[in-house]
């Protein structure tokens, strides 16, 4: 018997009276729900009945907390005995965008105290939005000897020495994955504490980094391990380096490239274009940092079975993207910098007809000459040419409602739409009217939507729209909209699946935050930044229900009574401890 | 329920800035006046824009001081001919470029504006200055534009990550660049520089070599761009047949609504017709015909300079 059903007889006196009353053993049970991966399946399953909840706590290895403070690290130790993966989220997602002041919270430390008291025996840790410090990586990599897997996604307050003490003390590490943080770049000489006898690395993505690491460390890194699919290089790594690290790892599935744009001489090419070429299973290509147009050719080999490509970091220019989606025929995810304009996107319309996922960058965000960059148009002609497209994000500058319900219409599986225009509240700018029809026709056809993010000039008619179409909706994301409280009023009273809610620089007031009064404990957060919500309006919403959290961040100098940024959530840990002195709980 | 004025983010409605766009609200026949493009120093005023700038009070005061130094240099260029007459210098919504002010809020875009108008309400966008120096004005009268009003520098907008941000502005990906820089760099034969126009779809190259004067590029500009302008009023009912001979063109483009500038060598945008015309094409890597509400930074900037 396992060590686990040996415990669990010790614990539950009552085995004898569950196991008659129940129609499976509980060993059966566990075995068959540790099957289940989705931990929404398994909240399900958990309201089942006592037998279930318990058999789903012992079987539970991965636990997913969409909002750290949601729970403490002692109750989650308390319910799920057996965890050995964790994934985080800790700030809301506007602090992305630096709404959130510097030292508001969701510090890793008092998590990884927990986990090393109660689960010493930890495997991963994902963490997006946290704060980590390098003693907390040091903790880390010395109090789980079987730690495996870190993945930091927009995290900050670390630093390259963190990264050092993962790299030395953790026998056993498969991935790290460094994406997009706030991390002090201190050098590269983290990447050579990887001990020599160290071979077990599969992912490793440090594309975030600037500093030069040792390219020696790392070829000999790559070359010791075998079984690595996930290699991510940052700009520092050359051309003619990629070529030597490909030669001893055809075997990658996921490749980001260092620099794309040194001076290659002809007999460079060739070899280089020879390694990507006996990479027969590399699906995810990425990186291609101020890529050349001469270059791309060498990618040719690889993009005939790519499934999903990064081009977020090189502007490539129409003709360029052109070319190079011409042997893309199986691109299933494509993100790409607008410098490529509408032209490219017709290019897109044209090669890819499986495609299913794009994103559009801005390039120059402060560049004056903003006639570049991508407009209805080149939407418009992805719509066109790949039917099966369902989650977009765009960042244009102009748009129209008759673009948009062509789009929809063309495409109406859309579960994630996710439109900025990028002058807050401008009109269709054909027509000059709002674009409340444009995200109507995104809400009556695409009954699938899960994700919608709005722009442009939009009245509550959009809203009211959203409330009673967007049936599916989860996540809604909002600003510089609206015309008033009725607007917000629509959405509480109509998205009946609606879980996470951002609004900023709307003229939703005390009204509006308040009919959502019975709704915010089914969600898991609400925000709203520079709206009209006065600091008694969140008092009283406090008061009503006590077993959300309801935070509001002061600016200096700002009204007493208005209440500048509201961070609402639900929460069984009761209000939060580690509040700094700006954020105020009620 | 009848129409809602709708304001754009930072609280002045449309009726009350005097975009050209926004004439088609005027009952009362055409207002030729209104839809003028006038090209002229920036900061100087034009009396029958004086009536829209009541919600823009905090903003004029800010400009009268920044007009200081503009007139003298441009008069003492002589040849300059996109002189003053009216301005839209106090018109519209901007903040000091370069003004390296963390004032968050106070600056002028921010809340002073915005907190009185919003719908009525106590609305404090949240409109600060970002790190990277440059400003743009923000243009948020609902332009029906062909191209697109400038972005606003407000705080965390357009949602894109700081490392995302930060990447790209440290490596700005300049691919046109290349071909204009180099071109202007040929010390013999050509001396092609690009020239955009706000609002305009397109831009358009010039030689700066077959000119011979600042006179003779205005007018060169003027003729080249004027079929923008021409646009603009035929979209709001005046056809382009109705007696408008080149006079009137030129007229219409030496009001003061725009103003001429460049980028040199350093990457610094200036003023044109401050420094003699051969330093000039030494230095000019391209050409903007902007919005003088925009310019106004330059101006402070100008003032600024040790030299001025």
């Amino acid at each position: 018997m396992e060590p686990s059903e040996l415990k669990r007889s010790k614990d539950s006196p009552n085995l004898d009276e569950s196991t008659r009353r129940s129609s499976f053993p509980d060993e059966v049970l566990e075995r068959v729900l540790s099957l289940l991966k989705s931990h929404r399946d398994r909240s399900s399953v958990s309201l089942v009945c006592k037998d279930w909840y318990n058999a789903e706590r012992w079987s539970r290895t991965h636990v997913f907390i969409g909002n750290c403070y949601s729970v403490s690290p002692e109750i989650v130790a308390r319910r799920f005995p057996k965890i050995r993966s964790v994934t985080l989220k800790g700030k809301p997602r506007f602090s992305d965008f630096n709404l959130v002041p510097e030292n508001w919270g969701a510090d890793i430390h008092a998590w990884l105290v927990v986990f090393a008291a109660k689960y010493p025996f930890l495997e991963e840790l994902r963490l997006k939005r946290m704060a980590i410090s390098d003693e907390s990586l040091e903790f880390l990599a010395v109090s789980f000897p079987n730690f495996k897997a870190l993945s930091l996604l927009s995290c900050d307050g670390f630093s390259t020495n963190g990264l050092a003490a993962i790299a030395t003390h953790c026998k056993n590490l498969t991935e790290l994955d460094i994406q997009e943080n706030g991390i002090d770049d201190k050098g590269g000489s983290w990447l050579s504490c990887f001990p020599e006898s160290f071979t077990s690395l599969e992912v490793l993505n440090f594309a975030n980094l600037s500093s030069d690491i040792n390219f020696d460390a790392l070829e000999r890194l790559v070359g010791r391990c075998k079984s690595m699919r996930v290699l991510k290089l940052n700009r520092s790594v050359s051309l003619e380096q990629l070529q030597r690290l490909l030669v001893n790892a055809p075997q990658l599935a996921e490749l980001g490239t260092g620099s794309f744009s040194e001076e290659l001489t002809f007999r460079q090419c060739v070899e280089l274009e020879s390694a990507l070429s006996n990479c027969k299973n590399m699906y995810t290509l990425s990186g291609l940092w101020d890529a050349k147009g001469i270059y791309l050719p060498a990618l040719y080999p690889v993009c005939t079975h790519l499934t999903f490509l990064n081009l977020s970091y090189a502007a490539l220019r129409s003709d360029e993207l052109a070319k190079l989606l011409a042997h893309c025929p199986r691109l299933k995810r494509l993100w790409v910098l607008d410098t490529v304009e509408d032209k490219g996107l017709e290019a897109v319309g044209m090669n890819c007809p499986l495609l299913e996922e794009l994103r559009v960058f801005p390039a120059d965000l402060f560049d004056e000459e903003i006639i570049h960059g991508v407009t209805e148009a080149g939407f418009v002609a992805v719509s066109f040419g790949c039917p099966r497209l369902h989650y977009v994000l765009y960042f244009c500058c102009q748009m129209t409602n008759a673009a948009v319900a062509t789009i929809v219409q063309n495409c109406p599986d859309f579960t994630h739409f996710r439109l900025c225009i990028m002058n807050p509240g401008q009109p269709d700018h054909i027509t000059n009217e709002p674009m409340d029809e444009a995200f109507g026709a995104v809400v009556k056809t695409c009954t699938k939507l899960q994700r919608l993010s709005v722009s442009g000039r939009l009245t509550d008619l959009t809203f009211e729209y959203i409330g009673r179409y967007a049936k599916n909706l989860e996540t809604l994301s909002v600003a510089f909209a609206g015309s008033s409280d009725w607007g917000m009023q629509c959405v509480m009273g109509g998205c009946s699946k609606l879980r996470k809610l951002e609004i900023r620089d709307c003229p939703f007031g005390n009204a509006a935050l308040l009919s959502g009064l019975e709704k915010y404990e089914s969600m898991r957060s609400l925000w709203m930044s520079a709206c009209n919500v006065t600091m008694n309006g969140c008092r009283l919403l406090a008061r009503e229900m006590p077993r959300l959290n309801v935070e509001v961040m002061k600016e200096d100098g700002s009204d007493d009574s208005q209440a500048d940024k509201v961070y609402v959530y639900r929460s069984i840990a009761g209000p939060r401890r580690d509040a700094p002195p700006s954020v105020l709980t009620l | 329920m009848s129409k809602p004025i709708e304001h754009d983010y930072i609280g002045l409605s449309e009726q009350q800035l005097p975009s050209m766009e926004k004439s088609s609200d005027k009952k009362d026949g055409l207002h030729l006046k209104d839809t003028e493009l006038r090209l002229g120093l920036p900061g100087s005023e034009s009396p029958e824009r004086e009536d829209h700038d009541q919600n823009v009070l905090s903003l004029k005061s800010f400009v009268s001081g920044a007009k200081r130094g503009f007139s003298d240099a441009l008069d003492g260029g002589g040849n300059w001919v996109f002189s003053g007459g009216s301005g839209g210098g106090t018109e519209g919504l901007f903040s000091p470029r370069r003004g390296g002010k963390n004032n968050g809020g106070k600056d002028l875009s921010g809340s002073d504006s915005g907190s009185v108008l919003k719908d009525g309400a106590a609305q404090k966008p949240s409109v600060v200055q970002e790190k990277k120096p440059q400003v743009a004005a923000t243009s948020s009268h609902g332009n029906g534009n062909i191209a697109p009003a400038s972005k606003a520098q407000v705080v965390g907008w357009p949602p894109i990550r700081s490392f995302r941000k930060n990447t790209l502005a440290a490596h700005p990906p300049k691919n046109d660049d290349g071909d204009g820089n180099a071109e202007a760099k040929l010390g013999s034969g050509c001396l092609y520089v690009k020239v955009s126009m706000d609002g305009a779809p397109y831009l358009r190259k010039v030689d700066l070599k077959i000119y011979g004067s600042y006179k003779d590029l205005s007018s060169a500009l003027e003729k080249m761009f004027s079929c923008f302008t021409i646009g603009q009023c035929g979209s709001h009912g005046v056809s382009s047949g109705d007696g408008l001979t080149e006079s009137r063109l030129i007229d219409l483009l030496h009001g003061s609504e725009y103003v001429l500038t460049y980028e040199d060598k350093d990457g610094d945008w200036m003023l044109v017709g401050d420094v003699p015309w051969e330093m000039f094409t030494d230095s000019c890597k391209r050409l903007r015909i902007m919005k003088s509400t925009e310019a106004i930074g330059l101006v402070t900037r100008q003032c600024l300079l040790p030299n001025k």
